[in-house]
């Protein structure tokens, strides 16, 4: 159990950065998502901290120590890949035995604690299935238990749900936050799902062209994102003028639609019925191009396409953003 | 459906059944069969009584042994060093050892006896750099023919273990790495045991590939390395005893048989 911080840490191969720069402190017992678009450098980011890969320059501490240069197998990481990387020719008890071994735990200690983290992942009942007998979801848990097994200092996660369905991701997310808070370790997550890394994180650390965007809780990057990459890549977001010529953010959400009174009159181009929300497509009048978006929950007032509306929205929901 | 166009296929049912299975059958039959008496095991008990062929048949699996387990030796570890190259380097290295698949086994088989010769770039070699006084005798030996066979048969280890071998996703052994294993763990534990359907398959293969072997024992080991093939030969065409040939031919093809059906197992294992 241990923090994790990165400082300056880079790597290029050959003139192309994967990342560029990079600090980060993770705290004892966060869980600290990595989000970002394919090729910003996240999982980059994850193999040099796990030690599969090592940074051009910059260095990497786990636990205070300075792990720049030590192996993967020192590091006393647990990873869990995007594709699980269970051994197909063990079982599953074998697979989390596997850490133990290496330890040179002994058996019946070994066989206990690997029956635990099985339980823990509500698997008990399958130690003697192969891997490929099993489902995604089980897979993933599979590879879960095998990482946390031994206790590591830190946990890393490489799209631990990018492979399985909608339903079940939203399942696992819920169990994978209430696992990795019961056990207090400090976790590194990656993910391009920005609804993922919003709903697990306590903090969220953007990443672009290999390059830091923000770093802040989820919240916050939310409505107060530090540029229009954060601010685009988070979700819906749309920009109006400001007085001064800047631009400012407002969110869907924030934007307020009424069949009569104050604000902008507007069209309503599209409304999209999404189950617990309508979102609106607003093209608002002398203004061309994009249409404004808003969502509203469904049990307001409903607006058809064509509909004339006016809309508004308040100072304080609006955030600078720089061009 | 089923059925439909069998008249097509007809023709060729006939003419494998003319041209193969009509010959075997008459094989068995004439390791089983005395003129004027009917069924027998004469012909086996013959074969009891002569020492020469037991020694023959002897002879024939330990050379297949050697060379079998020289392939492997060597095999394994060629295949390992061509997963870890470049794609043009696998490439490369690829078309190097399928090479030999185009070339004549016969021009192959006597390439070594220009190499391996008494005044051959072997011998030559150790002379000049004082290892020897005397040529090492290569050719007509049992060394000659294990090292030709060994050469010949080394592409159907070598391709199945390569092809298994890349097979192998990098992130297990990554994997592995980052649950602390150290390399002769990672190896022992993960990557030779994911490797051990294909070369137990292939080392099968080879093994069956050797103990038919003819070409290549014939002329390294100069008639005086009797292997089951070159004793076949010498019973049908110079003494004529069929009857002794076939019974000889019916206990390798069911050794053969046997082995094969392992093969199989195992092969169908390494697939999955």
């Amino acid at each position: 159990m241990s923090e994790i911080r990165l400082e300056g840490v880079t790597k290029r191969y050959g003139t192309f950065a994967a990342a560029d720069n990079v600090d980060l402190a993770v705290t004892q017992g966060e869980l600290v998502t990595i989000l970002g678009p394919s090729g910003s450098g996240k999982t980059t980011l994850l193999s040099l901290i796990a030690g599969l890969n090592k940074p051009t320059s910059g260095r990497i501490f786990i636990g205070g120590r300075d792990v720049t240069d030590a192996p993967a197998q020192e590091r006393n990481i647990g990873l869990v890949f995007q594709s699980y990387a269970l051994f197909p020719h063990m079982t599953v008890l074998e697979n989390v035995l596997f850490p133990l071994g290496v330890r040179k735990i002994g058996r019946a200690e070994a066989d206990r604690l690997a029956r635990d983290a099985l339980k823990l992942v509500r698997l008990d009942g399958l130690e003697n299935r192969r891997p490929s007998q099993l489902s995604g979801g089980q897979q993933q848990r599979v590879a879960l238990a095998r990482a946390v097994v031994f206790k590591p200092d830190i946990l890393l996660l490489d799209e631990p749900l990018g492979a399985l369905d909608r339903k079940l991701r939203e399942e696992l997310q819920v169990e994978l936050k209430q696992l990795q808070r019961s056990l207090g370790v400090t976790t590194l997550l990656v993910t391009h799902d920005q609804e993922e890394a919003l709903s697990l994180s306590d903090r969220i650390m953007v990443l672009d062209k290999g390059r830091t965007q923000q770093v802040a809780a989820p919240t916050e990057a939310y409505l107060k994102p530090a540029n229009r990459f954060v601010a685009e890549f988070l979700g819906i977001a749309n920009f109006v003028g400001l007085p001064d010529g800047g631009q400012a953010l407002v969110r869907p959400e924030r934007i307020k639609i009424s069949s009569s009174g104050a604000g902008k009159p507007a069209r309503v181009v599209e409304a999209i019925y999404l189950g617990q929300m309508v979102r609106y497509h607003l093209s608002l009048d002398g203004e061309g191009a994009k249409p404004m978006v808003a969502a509203a929950p469904f049990v307001g007032p409903a607006y058809a396409t064509g509909e004339r509306v006016m809309v508004s929205w308040d100072a304080a929901d609006l955030w600078p953003v720089a061009k | 459906m089923r059925g439909q166009g069998f008249g097509f296929v007809a023709p060729l049912l006939v003419l494998m059944f003319v041209a193969f299975n009509a010959p075997i059958a008459y094989m068995l039959g004439l390791a089983f069969w005395e003129k004027g008496r009917g069924f027998t095991l004469q012909h086996y008990e013959g074969l009891l009584e002569a020492p020469v062929y037991l020694r023959v048949l002897g002879n024939t699996m330990r050379v297949a042994l050697v060379a079998t387990l020289a392939n492997v030796v060597i095999g394994y570890p060629l295949a390992l060093w061509m997963r870890g190259l470049s794609n043009r380097g696998r490439m490369i290295a690829l078309s190097l050892v399928v090479l030999p698949f185009w070339v004549s086994i016969l021009v192959r088989t006597y390439a070594w006896i220009v190499v391996l010769g008494n005044g051959g770039l072997v011998n030559r070699t150790l002379q000049w750099s004082g290892l020897t006084d005397a040529p090492v005798s290569f050719l007509y030996n049992e060394l000659g023919v294990t090292i030709g066979m060994a050469n010949v048969l080394l592409p159907f280890l070598v391709l199945p273990l390569f092809a298994a071998m890349i097979r192998i996703d990098d992130r297990l052994l990554q994997a592995a790495a980052s649950l602390g294993a150290p390399p002769r763990t990672i190896f022992w534990k993960v990557f030779f045991p994911l490797t051990l359907p294909a070369l137990a398959a292939g080392t099968l293969l080879v093994f069956i590939l050797c103990l038919g072997f003819y070409v290549t024992p014939a002329i390294l080991g100069g008639g005086r390395v009797p292997m089951i093939s070159n004793l076949l030969d010498t019973l049908i065409n110079q003494i004529p005893r069929w009857e002794q040939a076939a019974a000889i031919s019916t206990i390798l093809l069911i050794v053969t048989l046997l082995i094969f059906a392992a093969y199989r197992r195992l092969d169908r294992k390494a697939a999955a």
